[in-house]
C-alpha cells in the first residue's frame, strides 16, 4: 500500500467503524430517539436544520477565529515580555498559573454580566481567555531558552535587540509557537461554546445545542457535537497548513 | 594609564575583569597585556576556566573590561564592532535558512559596499574554498558537524572582517576533520589576509595556525607566556612532527602544567625552553 492510500484509507476504515458499531450498539439496545441518538438518526437533521447548522457555525467559526487571533497577539507579548526579562518572567508567572487554573465555565456569568448585551464580545473574550495561556508560555519558552551565541553572532555586528528578535529568537521559537495554537485551536472552541451554552443567546452553534436540549433532540445535539468537531478539524489544519510553510523546516525527513 | 594608540591590530592593555557572584566577585583576569599585529595569528592556550572566553566578548566589544583597554585597529573598544567577524564552539547556524542565507547573514547587519550579487558571488567563492561546492541550497540540518563549522567560517568572514575571533571552533569535532579545517584556515588566509585571535585546548593546533602562542596563567589569568612560532612558509601538517615543532609543543606543555600550578616555573622542562627564540612577558613569570 502507498503512502497516501493509506493515509485516506486507515482513517475511513476507523471512522466507519465506529459508526457502524454505535449504529449496532443503538440497534441492539432498542434505544428510542429521546434516550440516544444513532449516526443514521443525524441526516434528517442535517436536512432539516441545514440553513441554520451553515448560519450558527459561521457565527461560532468567526468568534473563535477572532478570540483566538486575540490570544495569539496578545500572547505572544506576554510570551515576548516574559522571555527577555526574567524579572517580568517570576513576577507573572503565578499571576497566569492561577488564571489558567480557574474553571472557565465561572467566569461566564461574571463576562456575561460585566458585558450585558454585548454577546459577540462576550464570547471572543472568553475564547481568548482560554486559550492564550499555552500561546504565552510557548513563546516565553522558546525565548529565554535561546543560547547566547545565537544572540552573540548578530550583537559582535552591532544588531540591535530589534533585529535578533526579528531574525533570530522569533524564526526559532516558530515551531514552539505552532505546537501550543494546536492546543489553543481547540481550546478556543471550548471557550466559544461555553459562553453561547452557558450564557444562552441565540447564537452559534451552542444556541442549536441548547434547542436540541431542550426538546430532548439527541439527534440534533448530536449533529451539533459532529459540526463542532468539523469546525474544529477545519481550524486545526489551517494551523498545520501556516506550520508547513512558516517552520516546515523544523520537520526532520524521516530516516 | 596610556591613552596613545596602539600600533597593533588587536591590543589589550593591562586587562583586569571580574565577575560578580553571590559569593562575591569572581577575578577572571588581572593585568593581561596581549599584543597582535596586522595579520599575524595569535593562538591563546590555557588551562580550563582561565577566562579564555571571556577574552573573546571583551575583544569583540560584546562585553567592556573593569580596567584596562582593548584597542581594535587604532581605535578604543567600547561596543560591538562590524569590523570584527566570530565563530564559535557551535557553529550556531539558523535552520530556517539555507547555508547560502547563512553565510550572507552578516552582511543584513553590516553595511557592506558588496551588491547582493557580488555577495552571493563571494559566498560561492568561499564555499568553494572551504570545500562545500555544491551545498550552497541545503539545509544546515542535512550537513554535517564538520562541514557545518566550515560553513559556520565562511559566514564569519563573508563581510570581509579586519578581525577574526575564533572561540574554540574545532573543539567539537573528531581528529580528521580538525586537521583538514586546519588546512582550510590556511587556505583562507592566503587567500585574504586577516587578523586572527584563536581561543584553543588544543597546543598542536595553535602552533600550527599560528604565529605567536600565548600561554594564559590560571584564574585570574594574564599572559604567563609568549611563544613565536617561527615555520616559515607554507605550512604541512608534516611540519608539526618536525624536531622544531616538537619542542615547541613540550615548552608550551611545560607552561600549562606550570599554569596548572603542577610545576615550579623554573623547574626544567624537557627539553627547556629556548629564550632565544620565545620570549616570557615581562613581568609575568614570578
Amino acid at each position: 500500500m502507498n503512502d497516501t492510500a493509506r493515509k485516506i484509507l486507515a482513517p475511513t476504515i476507523f471512522i466507519v467503524a465506529i459508526l457502524g458499531f454505535w449504529e449496532w450498539a443503538v440497534w441492539y439496545n432498542d434505544l428510542p430517539d429521546f434516550r440516544m441518538a444513532s449516526p443514521s438518526d443525524l441526516i434528517p437533521r442535517y436536512v432539516q436544520f441545514w440553513d441554520l447548522f451553515l448560519v450558527k457555525s459561521w457565527e461560532t467559526l468567526w468568534r473563535t477565529v477572532v478570540g483566538l487571533g486575540l490570544a495569539v497577539v496578545v500572547g505572544t507579548l506576554i510570551g515576548m515580555v516574559m522571555g527577555f526579562s526574567q524579572f517580568a518572567r517570576e513576577g507573572l508567572y503565578p499571576i497566569l498559573v492561577g488564571f489558567n487554573a480557574i474553571p472557565k465555565a465561572t467566569v461566564v456569568p461574571i463576562v456575561a454580566l460585566m458585558f450585558v448585551g454585548q454577546h459577540d464580545f462576550n464570547t471572543i473574550l472568553i475564547a481568548f481567555m482560554i486559550s492564550f495561556f499555552p500561546v504565552a508560555v510557548s513563546v516565553s519558552i522558546g525565548l529565554s531558552t535561546l543560547e547566547p551565541e545565537y544572540r552573540d553572532i548578530l550583537r559582535s555586528l552591532g544588531a540591535s535587540n530589534f533585529t535578533i528578535f526579528w531574525k533570530i529568537a522569533l524564526p526559532k521559537t516558530l515551531p514552539e509557537f505552532f505546537g501550543a495554537l494546536k492546543v489553543a485551536v481547540t481550546l478556543a472552541f471550548i471557550g466559544t461554546n461555553l459562553m453561547e451554552i452557558v450564557s444562552p443567546h441565540g447564537r452559534g452553534l451552542g444556541d442549536l445545542f441548547d434547542s436540541g436540549r431542550i426538546s430532548a433532540d439527541y439527534p440534533l445535539m448530536f449533529a451539533v457535537l459532529f459540526a463542532l468537531a468539523a469546525l474544529g478539524i477545519l481550524l486545526f489544519y489551517v494551523v498545520v497548513f501556516l506550520e508547513r510553510i512558516f517552520a516546515g523546516w523544523a520537520e526532520r525527513s524521516p530516516g | 594609564m596610556q591613552t596613545d594608540p596602539s600600533h597593533y591590530m588587536i591590543e589589550l592593555r593591562e586587562v583586569s575583569h571580574a565577575y560578580k557572584t553571590k559569593a562575591g566577585p569572581l577575578p577572571v583576569l588581572d593585568n593581561l597585556s596581549i599584543k597582535i599585529p596586522e595579520n599575524s595569528f595569535c593562538a591563546v592556550v590555557g588551562p580550563s576556566g582561565c577566562g579564555k572566553s571571556t577574552l573573546t566578548r571583551l575583544v569583540s566589544g560584546l562585553m567592556k573590561p573593569n580596567e584596562g583597554q582593548v584597542w581594535l585597529h587604532n581605535k578604543l573598544v567600547t561596543s560591538p564592532r562590524p569590523t570584527v567577524g566570530m565563530a564559535f564552539q557551535n557553529p550556531v547556524l539558523l535552520e530556517w535558512r539555507t547555508i547560502l542565507q547563512n553565510i550572507l547573514l552578516p552582511l543584513e547587519i553590516v553595511k557592506s559596499p558588496m551588491s547582493r550579487a557580488e555577495a552571493v558571488e563571494r559566498a560561492h567563492h568561499l564555499l568553494d574554498l572551504v570545500g562545500l561546492t555544491g551545498f550552497a541550497e541545503k539545509r544546515p540540518s542535512e550537513l554535517s558537524g564538520g562541514m557545518r563549522q566550515r560553513a559556520s567560517l565562511c559566514r564569519s568572514i563573508i563581510h570581509k572582517p579586519d578581525v577574526l575571533i575564533l572561540d574554540e571552533p574545532f573543539g567539537a569535532l573528531d581528529a580528521f576533520t580538525r586537521e583538514d579545517l586546519w588546512c582550510t584556515m590556511h587556505d583562507l588566509r592566503e587567500e585574504e589576509p586577516f587578523t586572527c585571535l584563536l581561543i584553543t585546548h588544543d597546543l598542536r593546533e595553535s602552533v600550527f595556525l599560528a604565529d605567536q602562542v600565548v600561554v594564559m596563567s590560571g584564574r585570574p589569568a594574564h599572559a604567563q607566556y609568549v611563544l613565536d612560532v617561527d615555520i616559515p612558509g607554507k605550512r604541512t601538517l608534516d611540519d608539526l612532527y618536525a624536531p622544531k615543532a616538537v619542542e615547541m609543543l613540550a615548552t608550551l606543555r611545560h607552561q600549562i602544567q606550570v599554569a596548572q600550578g603542577r610545576t615550579e616555573a623554573d623547574a626544567p622542562a624537557a627539553p627547556p625552553p629556548k629564550p632565544a627564540r620565545s620570549q616570557p612577558v615581562p613581568g609575568a613569570m614570578q
